[in-house]
């Protein structure tokens, strides 16, 4: 429970099914200089008033250490290697799916509900991911690394509804719950910018260098590729006639490779670390929706399965921003049937 | 959430004991006078809280003028040490002020605040590993620009109780004014001001079967503090307000059922104190006592179980029905060592597994032996996931 209107319903949703239902907040690591997004004193304060008025217990789940190893630091190593990685995807991997998981278990639950729009649905025997029914909202992409296991312990109550109708629940459900605006900023971070965070994590982050053109053309100079996401186009601090966007990132040479808006975009990339909701990994070759971000269109493409946990994802459309360390998601009718790490 | 359960944290609070109801509740009511009016319904009332003052004072075996009435024990604390100190800086500008590092932040944040607000010196006496001071050790530092001492009781994370009468004896001999937090101390040991010698004594009412809201603080005739609430002459203008009738008597009753019964109490609270303290350790791995292992509260078992955030285990036990605490309230989650444990020298792989145990009137010896039987696996469990 954050104290926000989502994990709020979820826990009125459960306790008027009857369910036995125990509340638990995280304490998530922060940035020294700001709280935690997630659980900042007064979220702590309205999720305990909440499960109070819900009559269920209610307990805090250090997690700051955990989550500083297995997120913070994912995050900025990533950036150290020119990747750019997701921390939602690590924290719902190692801290929401496992930590507190396990911290549930112990605590004698045999369900995690969360306040993830994505659904769950038992099928052949097994369990199925799929996206949530606000479809605005889903959020199956940062799921996508669940298992069989985590899977028949999850419950995402509110998958089922669209936002506003979660809030006409909080309201039927007299929740006093803070209708947060909607933030695309990491919780560690606050409203800060990430490559302050960067600058002030005191990790060494690769030194800036040339700027050339996907022709070739030397431009300028950049102040490290940490800085930089593919198809940005702000911020480059060259002038040329037509708006350059960065088109990739040559890690080996340290060169920042910009182009014109044509210029963006590609077919064909690898990725690895392939997962499969089900267990079961495809032997030949697929054609399934592929999500390349968090809120990004799924695109048709061909899956063509390589050796160790790899394979070549082929698109039938150019995609802008294919960003090595995201994940590619794979979807077919709805259902999130696993993922991979984009290689650079 | 389910209504049952058993409690086992006695040291926070415990239930108001029904004699102390049925003594409180004509004073919520027909007898709702304001003791300072002329009149009879104020005079009754006036009359209520003297006898409740006599009361005490006979149990405490001083004056009655000696007892002044509070809001709780922090208020207590705070009106001992901000009294004294303030009064011996004014009057023989004594700036020094010596308390233990186990102290309640009753006590020691209002000596922090006297420190940084108020230009007073604060010492702090060492401790052995089980939480006490030594007598020797106070004698070594205290000086005649002593403002006030300040030593607790019993300690509530750990249950360690101080040679207080031989603290007090120093201090006497000194002639430097020393106040006991004895709010833990009140439910089960001997508070009888001149056997301990102390000047200045704190209690709580809620933690010995009375009502939340009230407390008291003793100070013996020949001490002068200054009020820090000033308004109203009650309280011999040491406490300014208007009485609060109903739980004064419920105060006075309480301790007069908790002095009379104590014996019989007490003697049930060591064995299920003793049968936690053999035990755990025996059949927990990486197990510790905290506190001295027999001059401690006959009903306060304190533990530490290594590795383990002892946060997690008081939401495991509370699942389970038992609620504990870890010594010091934190609601927070926020898993940092306790001072306490800090200054008996624990690190915080130990110090951040806490557990006490606090037995109370209802207990009884099955609740122990359902704690006893299922706190080895949640430990263990627990230490698995910490991993």
């Amino acid at each position: 429970m954050s104290g926000g209107v989502d994990s709020s319903v979820v826990a009125a949703l459960l306790v008027d099914q009857g369910e036995d239902v125990i509340g638990i907040m995280m304490r998530l690591w922060s940035d020294k200089l700001v709280e935690n997004r997630c659980c900042s004193p007064a979220d702590l304060a309205n999720a305990r008033r909440i499960a109070g008025k819900l009559n269920i217990p209610f307990y805090v789940l250090d997690a700051k250490d955990t989550f500083k190893r297995n997120v913070v630091d994912f995050f900025v190593e990533g950036y150290v290697r020119g990747v750019t990685p997701n921390p939602c995807v690590e924290c719902n991997r190692h801290i929401r799916w496992r930590y507190l998981l396990d911290y549930a278990q112990v605590l004698g639950a045999t369900h995690l509900a969360t306040g993830h729009y994505a659904q769950v649905k038992r099928r052949n025997g097994g369990y199925s991911l799929y996206r949530a029914k606000d479809l605005k909202k889903d959020q199956s992409y940062v799921l996508s690394i669940l298992n069989q296991e985590q899977l028949s312990h999850a419950l995402f109550p509110i998958g089922g509804y669209i936002k506003s109708e979660v809030r006409a629940l909080a309201h039927d459900y007299s929740l006093i719950v803070a209708d947060r605006p909607e933030s695309q900023d990491l919780c560690f971070i606050g409203g800060g910018d990430y490559r302050l965070f960067l600058e002030n994590s005191g990790a060494i982050l690769p030194a800036g260098g040339a700027i050339f053109s996907v022709q070739g053309k030397y431009l300028g100079e950049h102040k490290g590729l940490a800085f930089y996401t593919i198809g940005q186009r702000k911020g480059l601090g060259i002038s040329a006639p037509q708006p350059l966007y960065v088109i990739r990132k040559d890690l080996a040479r340290n060169h920042l490779i910009v182009g014109t808006k044509d210029a963006l975009g590609s077919t064909n990339f690898i990725i690895k670390d392939l997962h499969w909701v089900n267990g079961e990994a495809p032997d030949e070759k697929i054609r399934l929706g592929v999500q390349v971000r968090y809120r990004a269109a799924e695109q048709w493409a061909t899956l063509i399965p390589r050796s160790g946990q790899k394979a070549e994802i082929d698109l039938e459309n150019p995609i802008a921003d294919i960003t090595p360390g995201q994940l590619a998601v794979f979807y077919k009718e709805g259902e999130c049937l696993g993922g991979g790490l984009i290689q650079p | 959430m389910q209504q049952n359960g058993v409690y086992l944290d006695y040291a926070a609070s415990t239930p108001i004991d029904e004699r102390v109801l049925e003594a409180m509740l004509p004073y919520f009511t027909t007898e709702f006078g304001n003791p300072s009016s002329i009149h009879r319904w104020g005079q009754r009332a006036e009359t209520a809280v003297e006898d409740a003052r006599e009361s005490i004072a006979a149990i405490m075996d001083c004056a009655p003028e000696e007892i002044v009435f509070t809001s709780c024990g922090s208020e207590s604390d705070n009106l001992a040490v901000r009294g004294l100190a303030m009064y011996a800086k004014n009057t023989r500008g004594a700036r020094h002020i010596l308390i233990s590092p186990v102290e309640h932040d009753a006590v020691s944040k209002t000596a922090h605040n006297l420190a940084e607000r108020f230009g007073f010196d604060l010492e702090f006496l060492p401790v052995d590993e089980d939480g006490r001071v030594s007598p020797n050790d106070l004698a070594i530092r205290i000086r005649d620009d002593t403002a006030l001492v300040s030593i607790i009781y019993a300690n509530n994370e750990i249950g360690t109780i101080n040679p207080i009468a031989e603290l007090a004896d120093i201090c006497r001999r000194r002639e430097i004014p020393f106040h006991t937090d004895a709010v833990q101390a009140a439910s089960q040991l001997d508070i009888t001001v001149n056997h301990l010698n102390i000047d200045l004594l704190s209690l709580g009412a809620h933690k010995f079967y009375g009502p939340k809201g009230v407390g008291a603080l003793y100070i013996r005739s020949g001490n002068t503090i200054w009020a820090q609430q000033t308004g109203g002459s009650q309280e011999f203008s040491l406490r300014a307000g208007t009485q609060n009738v109903p739980l004064i008597v419920g105060m006075a009753r309480a301790l007069e059922i908790t002095q009379s019964e104590s014996d019989e109490h007490n003697k049930k609270y060591s064995r299920l104190r003793d049968h936690l303290l053999g035990a755990l350790p025996e059949i927990i791995p990486d197990t510790q006592i905290s506190g001295h292992l027999s001059s401690r509260l006959p009903n306060h078992a304190s533990f530490l179980f290594k590795g383990i955030d002892g946060n997690q285990l008081l939401g495991v036990l509370d699942a389970a029905g038992f609620g504990c605490s870890s010594g010091s309230a934190c609601k927070t989650g926020d898993p940092a060592p306790s001072k306490v444990l800090e200054a008996i020298g624990l690190p915080a792989i130990w110090a951040l597994g806490s557990l006490r145990v606090t037995v109370g009137r209802p207990t009884r010896e099955a609740d122990i032996q359902r704690l006893v039987q299922i706190l080895p696996e949640a430990v263990e469990r627990l230490r698995k996931i910490s991993a």
